[in-house]
């Protein structure tokens, strides 16, 4: 399988003016993200993790170090506008990413400004709008949506480039539960079915349980990384860090210090009970 | 303060295509020093609740009372009521706009026109408070501070206004685990120390299970629940058909008793459920 996004020995240096040294948001990262994979990252704020997704459509280029995405690097400015194409961003608040006044409009922005003709346009936009479940709304006004909503908009605002990748910077934070839910059910299907690369950058623990590779950040670096199984197993360690576990992951933790032999990878309610259920 | 809504009904753009019903003949009772968590989703109308409360909006019909002021469509002081009545909005740091941490929370004890060395007095206080190093950050610009830090300058300028009913709007919205807690932790502080009236606004029933007296579920321009977390948390099925999501603990342990009905229903902390669950173990082993 082709490797869609390479990321190599990369440090990135935001430059101050007030302070003697530059701050290091990202130190020497390695990173290989394989087309067709969902992979998450999570970290803190200030743990470098939307940094690092910026330098993927090439939004920020790296200090030291390449990032090349379907083998083009990001430093190469000939290639920027076919580099944005491949990897659509998303980022957390979607008022900020609505442009137009009509939602098939919003849409049909990213494709109009790629000089596509009309006839392909109209496709693209009825055939995002159906991927993101949000046909009807394609003649309202943005402002009469939800969050959720509005979220899942942009996203066909992405999807009607056709890009291979789609990096998701907190694109949940700002939704209520059932927002968040739709956004979450969204991207799954865009990797099911459509076979897009995904790279979602969160704080909620239960949209990394699955991805197929979960990614933590911590100062710059990468502490962990593996299956989401491998990663939540490490509570103690999540927690040193300040992030969340799913809450029966904990209760399996919290169950294995009293002798209880549950496994570490417990991250489901339904593992939960199949697991008390054999001990019984 | 007490706080007393009756029949309250709230219609936005009234005569247009766009009328919509945002609050249906609301009643309501927050008692004195009480502690609520008010859920809902999206659209349920919490939002238009609470801003009547402090009277950014007036009811279309129906009455509030806040302490001896009362509110209809007709007649209202709401200058005073404002000073009686704190609200801390939705991603509050977006509303800061001094050159400095210092003037940004002075600015509302300046307006109540108290003497210098007073608005000094409660600057100090309320940076203490939520945590922030007066020395250090009072001459910073707000906007040179973390997310969290900028949260907290905003929450301090609200209580800088000492008021007697704090109503905070989703205080932890995208904030990290990390800020999140620290957040929470302030407001359960806040309330235990002046034990005033405090409505925290929240998507998250794990978040306010631990530390509110009561919850109120809205849903629809309604009421739908109200009861101590423990009442509220049992109605798990309701729940989670009006769009809230459940707690993985509440799920887990609603599973466990269709297993076995000896499981206590009345569950809701990974502390409890951990009891629990290992004196359920450990019978079943003897038995």
């Amino acid at each position: 399988m082709g490797k869609i996004v390479q990321i190599k020995e990369v440090t990135f240096l935001y430059e101050s003016n007030d302070q003697e040294e530059a701050l290091r948001a990202l130190k020497d990262i390695n990173i290989e993200i394989d087309q067709g994979e969902f992979v998450t990252i999570i970290g803190h704020n200030g743990s470098g993790k939307s940094t690092l997704a910026k330098h993927v459509n090439a939004l920020l280029l790296p200090t030291d170090g390449d990032v090349l995405v379907k083998g083009l690097n990001t430093k190469d400015e000939e290639h920027i506008w076919e580099i944005r194409q491949t990897a659509g961003m998303v980022f957390q608040n979607p008022d900020n990413q609505i442009v137009a006044t009509i939602v098939e409009e919003d849409v049909a922005f990213g494709p109009e400004n790629l000089g596509i003709i009309p006839n392909e346009i109209r496709k693209r936009v009825e055939d995002s709008l159906k991927i993101v479940g949000m046909l009807e709304y394609r003649e309202k006004g943005p402002h009469l949506l939800s969050g959720g909503q509005k979220q899942r908009i942009a996203i066909a605002g992405v999807i009607a480039m056709r890009p291979d990748c789609i990096i998701l910077d907190e694109p949940t934070a700002m939704l209520d539960p059932s927002g968040r839910k739709d956004v979450i059910e969204t991207i799954k299907k865009l990797n099911k079915e459509e076979g897009i690369t995904i790279l979602n950058i969160t704080h909620f623990m239960e949209e990394a349980v699955d991805s197929d590779r979960v990614i933590v950040m911590e100062d710059g670096e990468i502490v962990l990384e593996g299956t989401p199984k491998e990663v939540f197993s490490k509570v103690d360690t999540l927690k040193k860090l300040g992030l969340d576990v799913p809450q029966v992951t904990d209760l399996a933790h919290e169950l294995r210090t009293e002798g209880i032999e549950l496994p570490e990878d417990i991250l489901t309610v339904d593992e939960m009970v199949m697991e008390l259920c054999r001990l019984k | 303060m007490s706080i007393k809504i009756e029949d309250l009904t709230y219609i936005y753009n009234p005569k247009s295509p766009f009328e919509t019903k945002a609050l249906d003949r609301v009643n309501l009772d927050i008692e004195d020093g009480e502690f609520i968590g008010l859920i809902g989703h999206t659209g349920s109308g919490k939002s238009t609740l609470i801003q009547h409360m402090n009277g950014l909006i007036k009811p279309t019909t129906g009455k509030i009372t806040v302490g001896e002021f009362v509110m209809t469509n007709e007649k209202a002081k709401l200058a005073d009521l404002r000073k009686k009545v704190g609200l801390v909005f939705q991603y509050p740091e977006h509303q800061l706009f001094e050159e400095t941490v210092y003037k940004d929370i002075a600015f509302g004890p300046k307006n109540l026109k108290l003497s210098d060395e007073d608005v000094d007095e409660r600057v100090r206080e309320s940076m203490e408070l939520v945590n922030l190093d007066f020395e250090l950050l009072k001459d910073r610009s707000p906007f040179e501070l973390s997310g969290g830090q900028r949260r907290r300058v905003a929450i301090a300028g609200v209580l800088a206004m000492k008021p007697d009913v704090l109503i905070l709007d989703e205080p932890t919205a995208g904030l990290d685990p990390k800020g999140r807690d620290e957040i929470l932790e302030q407001v359960k502080f806040l309330h235990e120390k002046y034990n005033n009236t405090v409505i925290f606004v929240s998507h998250s029933m794990e978040d306010i299970a631990k530390l509110v007296d009561r919850i109120i579920v809205m849903h629809a321009g309604k009421i739908e629940l109200s009861g101590t977390p423990k009442e509220v948390f049992r109605q798990s099925a309701r729940l989670e058909s009006i769009g809230l999501g459940i707690p993985q603990i509440t799920k887990l342990m609603e599973r466990l008793r269709e297993i076995d009905t000896d499981f206590n229903p009345d569950i809701f902390t990974l502390e409890e459920a951990k009891s629990e669950i290992l004196k359920w173990i450990r019978s079943n082993k003897d038995a």
